[in-house]
């Protein structure tokens, strides 16, 4: 049983049916699939992570981006349309460089761009020096971009159904049963119990709840992470641009609109909206660095809540609880993750052992204080 | 005057002629129209392309639902507007507009073809197609699609008006200044309260706009509104905002509004604000936001001509346009009736009116049979005929010749702000529409906007819910009835359902965004049961308009093909905005300069006139470095470093974070916070802190004294001051209330002037009074208080360089004359201002280090070669218990050592990553990086500090360091440089 019809729990479904042998395999959607962080993302898709374990499990995430469509035979339309990320300080510069030194020792691709080549990339991009604070350089990854968020719930809903997994919408997990052993036995459903001896938990902002139903207490905290689009208009932005120092980030849908992630609220909030002045304050960064979108239009707004841990890592593994996974805490970044969270997870699921790329994510960590601080290199990491 | 205009009536000035010009070509308008009045008074019909067809489209409606009048305005190259509605654009003279989403012309768009070979684009077609070959996506097909994409064009010069922002507060704020908002505002201020009403329109009216055949309080309708108007706009107690739309509703009754200024002058003041954002905390709200006509779903139902029947009624009635010479009204409802007798009575010709209702009869019916105009009851629609402009239209078998098609599905209360403040929606069975049931913020919805339809009825549930609102604040008011006589008769205004229809020819449900019953049919058999599914994959409800005239439709299909009563599939989420908002207004006034506060030093003036070059650090402008003639970056630190290590130099070190740590508990606070022992530290010494975080990492560091027994002067790294004053504030408030204890932020209180270098003591000897500056009175780590160049000092002898150096703190207002004082004291010693390029050299050849460059939210203070600080008896601190961990204690931790190229010209990359053989190719696992590296002068050669697995245990290897082009040869040393024994430091 999968908990969580978003991308991570409809593509651990798949993976585990498609490369694992399962057959009597549902996953239970308190609402409807893709209907919460999968759909409300803004689909950057990067691996350009700071540290190795991180580096490996996003990359392998990516290299599976790379063939998703012809995988699942439904075009996500990942979109390698190269991610930028923006130095304004000798300190952003430091931290960036860091980052892309660390990415091409780990093989993965990153290079470095003057301001006067990061506006050729990206011909909207103010730089100078009336800016408050002036572009100084940038990373780009080149096969960073984006995909279409619906298409990868329903794609892997799609494939994972034609092998037989059972999708079951508006079915919300509301009991953990436990034996005397204390393994999992049943999930009570708002559509009725449901035996099984295995369940992975994927439900990214809801996770403490979920698992507070087994007794186990999460070092989540939960938030509500914004994102808004402007009306659509002409192709005008060939890439995406990120800057964690000013909180802006940027990408131009197939449709038109501008895609841009806001940020967190400063409080834990299970309400999936956020205050104004974050969208504001967003704005401000988007205008300040992308002066002629300012007569653009906001046309939508709306919020996900994200599961963030104090690492900013996500938790993939094994639990105190025999026969319970879980698979959360990928917070205000797990889209690009989705294929490769999905296929370790699923593997370690099947085999009841971590796998090697999601070893170092275990819930064990905060115990033992085996951070993965990617905090450090974003102060919000999409 | 052009054959469409009336020859008297509306609320245009026929006196005031506008020149405008629509895709080059000028015509001619009135001051009061919009451009899509304007437009159609001149005949023009044909106004834009579709999104997915560019299928010719006219216009719909007459308002901010307009899903197919979309335009761009021109003002000049920077102020290009794209994706206007042109109902909405308001003429003033010279304006220039275009249609978009068309090429080469509107009238001959290549584009086009696209309808023609729409079987092969139903929604959602992409998800299936373009996958193959794998690389094909990317290179070919998505950059087509691409290109087809999106509406106007995006300006690409910087946008250069001004937008401003204000917060206000009301008693009540009453959104929609049609009768219902009117009557609510005025019965709140009646009683007492202070109102905000604001409308999206022009003026305020609503409904009454269009003219109503009634008089209410014995005067005709248009009269009551002026007068009501001017009484509320000489009430002080109400402030009237007219061109203002409320778009957001957000928790505790807190609303955006946004207020548009200037876009309809023709030649705004230089200085003019274009949009105002309003955040109004409003203690009761009332809603008053009217109803949107209907669509209905038929074959055709887009083409240029075909209209909402309530638009071709306001564009007679309040702009004196017909909008056509012969009109069919196809209808579901009795509304629309209203509109077929005006503009019969109007002079144009109504060839029929189609009502699809089975068994139409009433009073509607007989009145228009009264004037001639056949009724066909039970009528059903085939299909429009026509290119760019409807040519005729199909009733049950028979074409009608017209140029103009009325249609109306009944109306559907604008429910859109009051879901947004989360209230529940009930689905109303009788009207066949969702309305408003329970509210969950201090709000109430009243008239059309609640499905309370009628000029008495809305008058009087307006009033109802003004009053409520001002008595829910507090006040007692009266109640007061409207008196309305003359009112048409019956107003019942269902929503309707789309009927079902043959499948030929396409029906659209979105307009903008080509949505047709095909497309629901197809999401259905796809298994999209899920309306939200069905929206995305559709993509209907989602075009600039947000489905205010096809979400309702594209419901009710979908529940029939579900076989589902509509509740039963529910609403998509209403979502902010109510209607686009521009990006200027929500970013208003920060840009450049004001885009984050600039905080500088109270010395920056005297840097800027020595010709510092200033970087950012979090808000601060720091002096980098002071070039001289004809220095760069690297020669002017290389001679500042020289400087303090051979005689002295000077530096601002104001921005350091500095709070005051005061109260009997103070000592016990710091000691619980810090893993240093302040307990006992002396009176008069100061104590190098390391702050860490719950979870054991470095977070912060600075240097501690102790003032007096229960004061402390602690002072933080320049990026840590809010978060670490925050922390100790969390600490203090949930964890230890019981301490008695008191923190203040004093960072800008105290100008820093740091003097450092071996001839230091010589420089500020002459300037101190009441300071012994011996050694044995003063010695490293301790500090005095007395007077520096006369003002009021804390002197510490402390140094961030290795060399014998103090710190004067002096107050702010002091900062530059001391600053002049000791530089004329230290001319004759060599003194030389330095920057922070120079201060990090300076402590990187010492290996202290910078938290947050070589730290990084892993490092435990043992890592980075802190754990000397650890006060060893304490029985707890933050983040002890952490550091203890068996995952902390593992061998193989990153650790601090420095690094020493074999070449001693190549300073390395800040960030290089390190290898233990040179050549491995990646992907390959680093063991470490280079956190800081520098050209030391000093020293003659390059130096880096590195953090490297196990890095204490291999000291005297070589590493190669992995930069483009090879490998560079490091070895790896203690990470002191300069002076390990510190025999300067306590010179
Ligand atoms: C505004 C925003 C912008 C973002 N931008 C990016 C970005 O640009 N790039 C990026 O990589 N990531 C981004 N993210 C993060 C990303 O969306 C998530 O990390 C990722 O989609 C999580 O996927 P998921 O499948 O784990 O979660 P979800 O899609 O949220 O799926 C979890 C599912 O579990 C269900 N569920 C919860 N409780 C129960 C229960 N009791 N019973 C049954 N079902 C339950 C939920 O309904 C939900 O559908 C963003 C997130 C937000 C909110």
């Amino acid at each position: 049983m999968i908990v969580g019809g978003g991308g991570h729990g409809l593509g651990t479904a798949y993976y585990l049916a498609a490369e694992h042998g399962l057959t009597n395999i549902a996953v239970v959607e308190k609402g409807w699939i893709g209907g919460g962080n999968t759909g409300r993302n803004t689909t950057i898709i990067r691996s350009n992570y700071l540290f190795d374990e991180s580096i490996a499990i996003y990359e392998h995430a990516l290299k599976l981006w790379e063939g998703l469509s012809q995988a699942l035979n439904y075009n996500v339309m990942y979109s390698p349309r190269g991610v930028m990320m923006l130095a304004h300080s000798v300190h952003d510069t430091q931290m960036l460089k860091r980052i892309m030194h660390a990415d091409r020792a780990n093989g993965v691709d990153n290079e470095w761009l003057t301001p006067e080549e990061a506006k050729a990339y990206c011909p909207p991009l103010e730089i100078g020096t009336h800016l408050r604070y002036p572009v100084l350089g940038a990373t780009l990854q080149r096969r960073g971009g984006t995909a279409r968020h619906d298409a990868v719930a329903w794609g892997y809903a799609r494939a994972a159904d034609a092998l037989g997994v059972d999708i079951l919408e508006n079915c919300e997990v509301t009991g953990i049963r436990r034996g005397a052993g204390g393994a999992v036995e049943a999930l009570e459903t708002t559509r009725g119990l449901i035996r099984t001896p295995r369940v992975g938990v994927v439900a990214a902002g809801n996770s403490s709840v979920v698992m507070g139903l087994a007794g186990v207490r999460l070092p989540l905290e939960s938030f509500p992470l914004q994102a808004l689009v402007s009306e659509p208009v002409k192709p005008v932005f060939p890439c995406v641009v990120m800057s964690n120092a000013i909180h802006a980030y940027i990408s131009q849908s197939d449709k038109g609109e501008l895609v841009i992630g806001a940020g967190t609220d400063a409080y834990n909030s299970y309400t999936q909206r956020g205050a104004l002045h974050v969208d504001l304050h967003t704005l401000e960064a988007i205008c300040e660095l992308f002066p002629a979108f300012r007569r653009l239009r906001m046309l939508r707004n709306w919020g996900g809540i994200v599961d963030v841990t104090v690492d900013r890592s996500p938790i993939v593994g094994k639990t105190p609880v025999p026969g319970l996974y879980l698979n959360c805490g990928w917070g205000t970044g797990g889209f690009k993750a989705t294929p490769g969270s999905a296929h370790v997870f699923a593997w370690t699921m099947a085999k009841d052992e971590p796998h090697p790329y999601a070893a170092p994510f275990s819930l064990e960590r905060f115990r033992d204080g085996a951070m993965i601080d990617e905090a450090a290199a974003a102060g919000v990491s999409h | 005057m052009s054959a469409f205009r009336t020859a008297s009536g509306g609320r245009v000035d026929r006196a005031r002629r506008l020149r405008f010009t629509f895709d080059g070509r000028a015509w001619e308008g009135l001051a009061g129209d919009t451009l899509a009045s304007a437009l159609l008074a001149n005949g023009v019909h044909l106004v834009g392309r579709s999104f997915k067809y560019h299928r010719p489209r006219g216009i719909l409606t007459a308002g901010a639902e307009e899903p197919n009048a979309l335009v761009t305005v021109r003002r000049d190259a920077a102020r290009e507007t794209p994706n206007l509605k042109a109902t909405q654009v308001e003429l003033y003279d010279g304006l220039v507009a275009e249609s978009q989403n068309r090429w080469p012309s509107l009238g001959f768009d290549v584009g086009r073809v696209n309808d023609l070979l729409s079987p092969l684009f139903p929604a959602g077609f992409y998800y299936k197609t373009f996958m193959w070959p794998r690389s094909a996506w990317a290179r070919l097909y998505e950059p087509v699609i691409r290109r087809a994409a999106g509406l106007g064009r995006a300006p690409e010069a910087p946008d250069p008006d001004r937008y401003a922002q204000r917060h206000a507060h009301c008693d009540v704020l009453v959104v929609g200044a049609g009768p219902a908002g009117i009557a609510a505002a005025r019965a709140a201020a009646d009683a007492g309260a202070c109102v905000i009403l604001c409308d999206e329109q022009s003026e305020p009216g609503g409904a009454l706009l269009d003219g109503a055949p009634a008089q209410i309080d014995g005067l005709a309708a248009g009269d009551w509104l002026a007068r009501a108007v001017a009484a509320l706009a000489a009430d002080p107690k109400v402030r009237m905002l007219a061109r203002t739309t409320a778009f957001g509703y957000f928790p505790h009754n807190h609303l955006g509004l946004v207020e548009r200024c200037t876009d309809h002058i023709a030649a705004p003041a230089a200085d003019s604000v274009r949009e105002r954002l309003w955040q109004v905390r409003a203690r009761e709200v009332v809603l008053a936001a009217g109803a949107i006509e209907q669509p209905l779903v038929f074959p055709g139902n887009d083409r240029p001509g075909v209209m909402l029947a309530g638009a071709a009624r306001s564009y007679l009635k309040r702009y004196g346009v017909r909008a056509g010479t012969r009109a069919v009204l196809v209808t579901a409802t009795d509304a629309a009736y209203q509109a077929a007798l005006d503009l019969h009575a109007a002079g144009v010709a109504i060839a029929a009116i189609a009502d699809l209702r089975p068994a139409a009869a009433g009073v509607w019916v007989e009145a228009a049979r009264r004037a001639g105009i056949e009724v066909l009851a039970g009528a059903a629609i085939g299909g429009t005929r026509g290119g760019r402009r409807v040519s005729g239209v199909t009733i049950s078998g028979r074409t009608i010749a017209c140029d103009l098609v009325l249609m109306s599905g009944g109306y559907a209360p604008s429910v859109h702000l009051f879901s947004q403040s989360r209230g529940r929606l009930t689905w109303s069975d009788s009207m066949r529409c969702f309305v408003p049931s329970q509210s969950a913020e201090r709000e109430r919805s009243a008239g059309a906007c609640r499905g309370v339809y009628g000029l008495a009825a809305a008058l009087a549930d307006g009033a109802a819910a003004g009053l409520a609102a001002a008595r829910a604040c507090g006040f007692t008011g009266i109640e007061r009835g409207y008196a309305v006589a003359g009112e048409s008769a019956t107003h019942q205004a269902p929503g309707a359902t789309p009927p079902a229809v043959a499948d030929r020819g396409k029906a659209f449900v979105d307009f903008q965004n080509d949505v047709t019953i095909r497309d629901l049919v197809l999401a259905a058999q796809e298994g999209f049961r899920s309306i939200e599914h069905v929206k995305r994959y559709t993509t209907v409800g989602m075009a600039t308009d947000q489905g205010k005239t096809s979400n309702l439709n594209a419901l009710g299909l979908v529940a029939a093909r579900l076989g589902k009563p509509v509740p039963d599939v529910g609403h998509t989420t209403f979502r902010m905005p109510y209607t686009p908002v521009t990006f200027g207004a929500l970013a208003g006034a920060a840009r450049g300069e004001l885009f984050d506060p600039v905080r500088t030093t109270p010395m920056h003036e005297v840097a800027v006139a020595r010709g510092a070059v200033f970087e950012d650090v979090g808000q601060w402008k720091r002096a980098r470095y002071f070039p001289r003639a004809g220095e760069d970056m690297h020669a002017a630190v290389a001679r500042e470093c020289l400087a303090v290590r051979n005689a002295c130099g000077v530096f601002d070190a104001s921005t350091l974070g500095k709070i005051a740590v005061v109260g009997p508990d103070a000592a016990e606070f710091l000691n619980r916070l810090y893993v240093n022992d302040f307990a006992g530290l002396g009176v008069g010494r100061c104590r190098y802190g390391v702050l860490l975080r719950e979870d054991g990492f470095v977070y912060d560091d600075g240097v501690i004294a102790r003032l007096a027994a229960d004061r402390f002067h602690v002072t933080t790294t320049t990026g840590g001051a809010a978060r670490v004053l925050a922390m100790m504030e969390d600490y203090r408030q949930t964890e230890w209330p019981g301490l008695a204890v008191w923190l203040t932020s004093t960072t800008e209180q105290w100008a820093v002037i740091a003097v450092q270098g071996p001839l230091a003591r010589r420089v500020i000897e002459p300037l101190a009074a009441g300071i012994d500056l011996a050694p044995s009175a003063l010695p490293h780590m301790a500090v005095a208080h007395g007077r520096i160049a006369g003002a009021p000092a804390m002197l510490f002898r402390v140094s961030f360089t290795g060399e014998l150096g103090y710190e004067i703190n002096v107050p702010a207002a002091r900062g530059v004359a001391v600053w002049e004082a000791v530089c004329a004291a230290g001319r004759a010693h060599g003194i030389t201002p330095y920057g922070t390029e120079t201060m990090h050299v300076l402590r990187a050849e010492k290996g202290y280090i910078i938290v947050g460059q070589e730290t990084d939210g892993t490092a435990v203070p043992d890592d980075v070669g802190l754990a000397w600080a650890i006060g060893r008896k304490k029985p707890d601190f933050v983040g002890k218990r952490s550091i203890e961990r068996a995952g902390i204690r593992r061998a193989g931790r990153k650790q601090l050592v420095g690094l020493r190229t074999r070449d001693p010209k190549i300073v390395l990359e800040e960030g290089a990553q390190l290898a233990d053989r040179p050549g491995i190719p990646a992907p390959m696992k680093p063991v470490g990086h280079v956190t800081s590296s520098y050209a030391s002068a000093v020293l003659g050669h390059s130096i880096a500090l590195a953090m490297i697995a196990g890095g204490r245990a291999r000291i005297g290897q070589t590493l190669f360091v992995r930069v483009p082009g090879g490998d560079v040869e490091a070895k790896v040393t203690i990470p002191v440089f300069y002076d390990p024994e510190g025999a300067r430091l306590h010179a």
